[in-house]
């Protein structure tokens, strides 16, 4: 009778803890999909993290509300569980492993910027699970074979080589000089390969080639050069401090250049900070609310703007865009692999050819979107100060007639 | 290696003066550092992270329809307060003990800070505008921004009424005092906790003028006060404690080095190249300590 009851115990603590290492080891805990994010919601990327967060908050009470993901004839709602990761690769790197194998997280959605999507995409990759990402562009990335990691955005060395072709096109087709000032970070470096690519495919010419150190808050030597080189383009990027540094001692120096082509405008918030100095500045974003490219949940750009800016009191910069276009992807996928076995979602995901909101999506092999350009907008502001971003390159997406070259600082 | 800076004389004036002016504002926050070294005994790795608050305090101003001039009379007021509270709460436990034992404690004051910002600030690198234009000089080909003079004007004008003060109050001559020798100040009746409360906060007033200046001269950002750390540590190495004109050569000795290294070696060099001078520099005191040694002997 007493090992009856001592076996009887056994059974059922065995059970009971199986049934909730099973609850809690699901992917799927009954009609929610659960997904993990490691997110930067301190530290020096917090701000970025917090437009990422809200991103995926937005498509992810969306497509609840709207009916959410089917799969095998049921129906399935998102949930998101987030970790802090401080903006720091290390603790990225362990929050995703604590994730997939504390959590039993089995689909993951990406960080923000380059660096902590490259700490994390080898662990995601060592479990098998699928990470769709919105927010790290770095060409390596995509160069390293990973087979689970998707990015819904256009890659870092595509940023402003359109800024080249169009400096060309306005030389009536004649190759160009370029000044060249770009931050010491892996973003950044892919962006100026990118650069490169486009001098050597235009035969321009490259006068002045500055890296920019990450305390950066001075480049009035790099100024002091353009103004004596006289290039035809200035191309800068180094995130938001390169922008607002650029703008501020460009305007005090009164250096002249035609062309000046930067990155994180409007992460920056250029026209807000600078006002009419950061006019005619031409910037590379992955989406612009203009873009007329729709889908059934946001239905276009224009609306998801006036939508996340109700809900979240501020315009979406393209960082919250993007990761809000990750969730459709996701669910997407969901629906054609019609299982949430982690191999066919990942075919799935590869097989993906889709348009949203934000842009039209394809990946190529390694990861990479293929299939949605760059925008170059420019700042342009009226008589009042009153400054706004037009979209002006690729023709087909512009909203107005870029203005070149940059009417001289004496004659503002 | 660009020697384009040698090619065209403009660019060395240029090189020059930018780094005069940027020495004198960095002058100003190793003066601050100097007279705590000297009077307390402690260095402040905190340093860079007062002045970034400084320059928060300006800004604000700035973003609430206030000219960010002014912050160079508000943040010193502010930051005095603060530094005060700093020294009550952290400071007066260490002020005795071990010079490890106090780089330690403003190592912990910079991350808290640092982190504090952050969270109360936002991650964003933010500016405030003064709209002050810019002088050209020598048929357009200098240019300086009137923003880097107003600071250099404005640091100057800082040192001068300090050095008065230290001479003229009586609370000025109780710090002379106390750096000289503590125990003698006390013995004579100095209160020597007021005195260090005192140092510590026109310390922090001096990084809130700098800080002020800085935001409007360059950016600011929670994360970015480490380097004007580097910068004071260095200059207060090179022109030692209670030195004002040493204190001023050699910060705007350090500017024209940065704007130089910066020109010759790569913007990505120019921390860096403070750095390798500071282990230069600490190596060759080294050396000259060693060979004074071998004379006693």
């Amino acid at each position: 009778m007493k090992l009856n009851k001592i076996i009887l115990s056994f059974v059922s603590a065995l059970v009971i803890l199986f049934s909730t290492s099973v609850a809690s080891f699901a992917k799927v805990v009954g009609d929610k999909i659960i997904l993990g994010a490691a997110i930067s919601l301190t530290g020096k990327y917090s701000s970025n993290g917090v437009h990422t967060q809200n991103g995926y908050n937005m498509a992810v009470d969306r497509i609840n509300s709207m009916g959410g993901v089917k799969v095998g004839g049921k129906t399935y709602k998102f949930d998101i569980i987030y970790y802090d990761d401080e903006s720091n690769p290390k603790r990225a790197a362990q929050l995703a492993e604590r994730l997939i194998s504390q959590d039993g997280v089995e689909f993951m959605l990406g960080p923000y910027s380059s660096g902590l999507t490259k700490a994390i995409a080898p662990v995601t990759e060592k479990y098998g699970v699928p990470m769709v990402e919105a927010n790290g562009a770095s060409r390596s990335l995509f160069t390293k074979g990973y087979k689970y990691l998707f990015a819904v955005l256009a890659p870092a060395n595509l940023y402003l080589d359109v800024a080249i072709d169009l400096a060309v096109e306005k030389n009536n087709g004649k190759p160009v000089t370029v000044a060249m000032a770009f931050e010491q970070d892996a973003f950044s470096q892919d962006v100026r390969l990118g650069v490169l690519d486009a001098i050597k495919r235009t035969g321009s010419k490259k006068v002045i080639d500055d890296k920019l150190p990450k305390e950066l808050n001075d480049m009035a030597a790099t100024l002091v050069k353009v103004k004596q080189m006289k290039p035809d383009v200035l191309v800068v990027s180094g995130h938001t401090k390169g922008a607002l540094t650029a703008i501020r001692q460009i305007s005090e120096m009164k250096v002249d250049v035609p062309m000046l082509a930067m990155t994180h405008c409007d992460a920056a918030k250029l026209s807000k900070q600078h006002g009419k100095n950061s006019q005619y500045a031409l910037c590379a974003s992955q989406w612009h609310k203009t873009l007329t490219y729709k889908d059934n949940f946001f239905k276009d750009g224009m609306t998801y703007d006036a939508d996340f800016t109700k809900e979240f009191g501020y315009a979406p910069p393209y960082q919250a865009a993007e990761s809000s276009a990750a969730l459709l992807v996701f669910k997407d996928a969901f629906e054609r692999a019609n299982s949430f076995d982690q191999k066919k979602v990942r075919d799935a995901l590869a097989a993906t050819n889709m348009q949203t909101f934000y842009g039209n999506i394809k990946f190529a092999e390694g990861g990479q979107n293929v299939d949605k350009p760059m925008v170059l907008f420019q700042v342009m502001c009226d008589d009042g100060g009153k400054c706004e971003n037009k979209v002006v390159a690729p023709t087909k997406w512009a909203s107005a007639k870029l203005i070149h070259p940059i009417p001289s600082w004496s004659k503002r | 290696m660009d020697f384009m800076v040698f090619q065209y004389p403009m660019i060395s004036v240029q090189a020059c003066l930018d780094g005069v002016l940027l020495g004198i504002l960095f002058a100003l926050i190793a003066y601050g550092m100097a007279l705590q070294w000297g009077v307390m005994n402690i260095i402040n790795i905190a340093q860079g992270d007062l002045v970034i608050l400084g320059g928060y305090i300006a800004y604000f101003m700035y973003l609430y329809g206030i000219h960010p001039a002014w912050g160079v009379i508000v943040a010193p007021v502010i930051m005095f307060f603060v530094g005060i509270a700093i020294y009550k709460l952290v400071i007066n436990k260490v002020v005795d003990r071990d010079l490890f034992i106090s780089i330690l404690a403003t190592f912990g004051i910079s991350i808290l800070f640092m982190q504090l910002m952050n969270f109360a600030f936002g991650a964003d690198v933010v500016l405030a505008n003064s709209d002050y234009g810019t002088t050209m000089l020598f048929n357009n080909n200098v240019v300086l921004p009137n923003s880097k003079i107003f600071s250099a004007f404005i640091s100057i004008l800082f040192a001068i009424c300090l050095v008065i003060y230290m001479k003229k109050s009586k609370l000025g001559r109780a710090i002379r005092a106390t750096a000289q020798n503590a125990r003698a100040a006390k013995i004579l009746g100095v209160d020597t906790e007021k005195v260090y409360a005192a140092t510590f906060g026109i310390n922090a007033a001096l990084c809130g003028v700098a800080g002020a200046l800085i935001s409007i001269t360059f950016t600011i950002h929670p994360y970015m006060g480490l380097p004007y750390t580097i910068r004071s540590f260095m200059i207060v190495i090179v022109a030692g404690l209670g030195n004002l004109p040493g204190v001023a050569m050699s910060g705007m000795g350090l500017g024209v080095f940065e704007e130089f290294a910066d020109y010759i070696l790569g913007t990505e060099f120019r921390i860096g190249s403070v750095f390798l001078l500071l282990v230069l520099i600490l190596v060759y005191r080294r050396f000259k300590l060693s060979r004074k040694r071998e004379y006693l002997k």
